[in-house]
């Protein structure tokens, strides 16, 4: 008899992976679109005939919205799903009501700061209000007004809910999809993760093979650290000339706002300048005295130590934030990373059997700050074409695909703009001043002018860190000062902090907590037993070589951590959010593959539990 | 040899106990802050009832399970998506309010009711399941009064084994003072059961099963018929979290033994 446990497989019709903003516009088209006026069904299923076509949703999070953020958006594509939206339907949903860019002064002196910041610290500083200048005008491709502010947890939540209601699409949660089945350059669905087994992913008690979901259409959805995109890269191939080179990693927090705090729901702030010139800030106030503010780093950031998290508490120190966060409460923290590649990220974006839609398939506007209507956007996409081909009885091949889904897509303002941000951050390869001038002459020119440069692979130019304090401090200290984290345990980013002059966070237990206790008080981490780590070590000599081990000192959750005998870092999943970072921030190329680097991000479940960042 | 029964089981949803949770005075009485907002779970206690019954289904062929659960249908929908892949089960919903803050008397009544109008239910054959405890209040009230309400006599609290005999007879594991346990014997169905933490792990999901329960249970919770809680009298004076404990001490340098000899302190109270 054979101990071999069999893998289950099943059929249906429309299988989509991931539920996020993309997928929220894929199935809320898609389900309307299949019940004709008078109460018919458009189509009928193949996998189950006499029924409406089969719409399976998977998600690796334990609900639909766990664990992602805030945003601020023109929801042009969101307002055309619902021409009638009622915003107090939605939790922490509210119109913008005041926007501003600040520019940050440094109030401390530590940032690494090129002459014309520091030249802008001192002309402008004779307007600034609480060592914040507020920029007089803000330019129409940044603008968000009129627009909406969201919590996309809450969001996510409040879609899923209308979709389940329809009964014409499930959205299963903690339903992690490991890869696609691929026969040749078709998609024939996905394969669930394995459960029961151990850390490395061997079989152990209870072991239950990942079903096979077989499907006429797969579509991916999921997101700039999704498995299934991944995959479908590693084996397609990227179109001549993309890549996937662009990221940044969010950190942000929802905070109950102290009594008295005089932003009013609906404002919108975002700040340049501070506490590094490379890092974005952003505000944005939730109806009932709530905020979600956080940072964006940048993968132009090219500090092999650094830590969001006490970047972002740099940040919300700032005189002109602090003046009114102070007393303050965390209510929620996460982090997220971002494919910030846009247009020259995108995937291959169909084939015989699938579709790609939203963030993963590079439909981010990097010039505009703005990703979750685009994702929505080309989700409604899908979702027409699906239908035209379903009502025509055509098959999910690429020449239809492409006919449908992709001329759709080529057509629409998400394309149009696209192009437009293709090249406005080249600049940032060359430095932060020539970032921000490619920005502007990009968004004012409509495209016409760019700053040329060329991006690297993050882990090309990522450089070690004594080459990075070079002249801050002397390589012989910086070993001192490695040795002595090494020997304590603690954080190598922290000490090269505090060696350069950032001065000690006053940690009050309420807003400013560690970065432990942040994990425990805001969204904790659930890593359900029974699967195996989802971040794996393509090489682990490779790491046991390392000298700058950034999965480490870039971790969002800590959860990489040291090994005290030396060598590969260790992970801890209890505390990984899920961020993706460490993807993308290694210093190492995954030997097998140098476009990637030495750390796999695969399926995992879990993650954090929050539905209100 | 086993027995055909039909188990029903008392459970609904509860806001994730990895959440900070705070209590708040409305217009409707008193709620929790944010509640909408909060990630929901099943609640522990009626997921410990809802693994045993499809364990004791599973062994006796022909047995039926039925998760009966009041909550909001919208925060349902998306809980028993996750919960619809670990066991088989057909759902029944009543609309109405899950926070803590009902009535257990008017809670037992809707239950009763609806358990009353499930079709093909067979009262003789009837198991009825619940958590001994909530994680959102813990009453420990509401299984005895569905109980009694639908007839159900035989009654167990803090059960965490259940074996039917040979005869059809089952042998009951109840948990009692000083980690001991009280062993009762019932003829058979119909019986109340409220389940201590049972001795099953959570399931892993089953995409398979999933598929089958949401064929039947979308429709359900379509189908949700609202909750009338209307009746009660119950009045709140005053309620509040138990005081946070949880104070955060930074300490630097301090050596491992002053660090372990404060935890003893601690320990010691």
């Amino acid at each position: 008899m054979s101990d071999e446990t069999p893998r289950m497989e099943m059929e249906t019709d429309i299988v989509c992976v991931g539920f996020g903003p993309a997928a929220g516009g894929f199935l809320t088209t898609l389900t309307r679109g299949l019940v004709n006026e008078d109460g018919t069904y458009a189509a009928e299923s193949k996998a189950m005939p006499g029924m409406p076509p089969q719409v399976i949703c998977y998600e690796r999070a334990d609900d639909i919205g766990f664990g992602v953020s805030g945003v601020v958006t023109k929801g042009r594509a969101i307002r055309a799903s619902f021409p009638d939206l009622d915003l107090s339907q939605i939790p922490m949903a509210h119109e913008v009501t005041s926007e501003k860019v600040l520019f940050l002064k440094d109030p401390v002196g530590a940032s690494r700061r090129p002459g014309l910041f520091k030249l802008a610290d001192k002309v402008l500083g004779r307007w600034m209000e609480d060592d914040a200048f507020e920029l007089p005008y803000i330019p129409p491709f940044l603008e968000k007004h009129p627009g909406m502010i969201f919590s996309i947890g809450q969001l996510n939540q409040w879609v899923g809910g209308n979709l389940m209601g329809t009964g014409l699409a499930q959205v299963w949660p903690s339903s992690p999809v490991a890869e696609p089945l691929v026969e040749g350059a078709a998609v024939k669905g996905v394969r669930m993760a394995d459960q029961g087994v151990d850390k490395n992913g061997e079989p152990g008690a209870g072991y239950m093979p990942g079903m096979d979901m077989k499907a006429a259409l797969t579509v991916v959805a999921d997101g700039p650290v999704g498995p299934v995109g991944q995959e479908l890269n590693r084996r397609l191939g990227m179109p001549e000339g993309n890549h996937q080179r662009e990221w940044a990693v969010g950190m942000k927090c929802v905070v109950d706002l102290p009594e008295g705090c005089d932003w009013e729901p609906g404002t919108v702030l975002h700040t340049i300048g501070y506490p590094e010139p490379e890092i974005f800030g952003f505000l944005y106030v939730y109806p009932g005295n709530v905020a979600s503010l956080g940072i964006f780093v940048p993968s132009w950031f090219d500090n092999p130590v650094r830590t969001a998290y006490r970047y972002m508490q740099h940040w919300m120190l700032h005189p002109y934030l602090w003046k009114r966060l102070q007393g303050g409460t965390l209510r929620s923290w996460g982090a997220k990373s971002l494919n910030e590649s846009g247009k020259n990220g995108e995937p291959i974006l169909c084939g015989d059997g699938f579709a790609r839609i939203g963030e993963g398939s590079g439909s981010t506007n990097v010039l505009t700050g703005s990703g979750v209507d685009e994702a929505w956007a080309t989700g409604v996409q899908l979702g027409e074409a699906v239908l035209e081909l379903l009502k025509a009885g055509k098959e999910f091949t690429k020449e239809n695909l492409q006919a449908t889904y992709v001329a759709r897509r080529r057509a629409s303002w998400v394309e149009k703009e696209a192009e437009v941000a293709r090249k406005s951050r080249d600049g940032f390869t060359k430095s932060v001043i020539a970032g921000f001038l490619g920005m502007g002459m990009t968004g004012l020119t409509n495209g016409l002018l760019n700053m040329p440069g060329k991006p690297v692979k993050p882990q090309d130019r990522i450089p070690s860190v004594e080459d990075y304090y070079k002249g801050y401090i002397h390589p012989g200290e910086i070993a001192e000062i490695r040795a002595t984290c090494a020997k304590k345990g603690t954080s190598l980013h922290d000490a090269l902090m505090d060696r350069v002059g950032w001065p000690e966070i006053p940690l009050d237990g309420r807003l400013l907590v560690s970065h432990q206790d942040a994990l425990l008080m805001g969204g904790k981490v659930q890593a359900n037993p029974g699967y195996g780590d989802h971040v794996r070590f393509a090489d682990p000599h490779q790491c046991e070589a390392c000298r700058e081990q950034v999965c480490i000192e870039a971790c969002s959750g800590q959860a990489i951590y040291t090994n005290p005998e030396g060598g590969t870092p260790l992970f801890d999943r209890e505390k990984c959010v899920h961020c993706g970072a460490c993807m993308w921030n290694c210093s190492k190329s995954d030997p097998k593959d140098k476009e990637r680097t030495n750390v796999k991000f695969q399926a995992g479940s879990g993650g954090l539990h929050s539905v209100e960042n | 040899m086993g027995s055909e029964f039909h188990i029903v089981v008392c459970g609904s949803i509860v806001p994730d106990p990895l959440q900070t949770l705070a209590p708040q005075d409305g217009p409707a009485g008193p709620s929790l802050k944010n509640e909408m907002m909060l990630p929901a779970v099943l609640d522990p206690w009626a997921g410990h009832a809802l693994f045993e019954a499809a364990n004791l289904a599973a062994k006796n062929p022909g047995s039926q399970v039925w998760l009966v659960s009041l909550g909001p249908k919208a925060k349902l929908q998306q809980v028993m998506m996750s919960v619809a892949q670990k066991v088989p089960f057909q759902l029944v919903v009543a609309d109405g309010s899950a926070s803590g803050f009902t009535d257990a008397f008017e809670t037992a009544k809707v239950l009763a009711g609806t358990i009353d109008g499930i079709a093909g239910l067979d009262k003789s054959k009837l198991l009825l399941f619940g958590g001994w405890q909530s994680a959102s209040r813990g009453s420990g009230a509401v299984i005895q009064m569905v109980g009694e309400m639908l007839g159900v006599t035989e009654q167990f609290q803090g059960v965490d084994k259940l074996t039917v005999t040979g005869d059809g007879a089952i042998e009951v594991l109840e948990r009692v003072e000083g980690g001991a346990y009280q062993k009762s014997v019932v003829d058979g169905a119909p019986a109340a059961f409220g389940w201590a933490t049972g001795e099953l792990p959570e399931p892993p999901n089953n995409p398979q099963v999933g598929m089958q329960n949401m064929q039947k249970n979308m429709p359900a919770l379509m189908q949700a018929k609202p909750a009338d809680l209307s009746g009660t009298s119950l009045k709140f004076a005053k309620v509040e979290l138990p005081q946070q404990r949880r104070e955060t001490r930074i300490v630097k340098d301090m050596p491992v033994d002053e660090m372990a000899r404060e935890i003893v302190e601690w320990i010691k109270g």
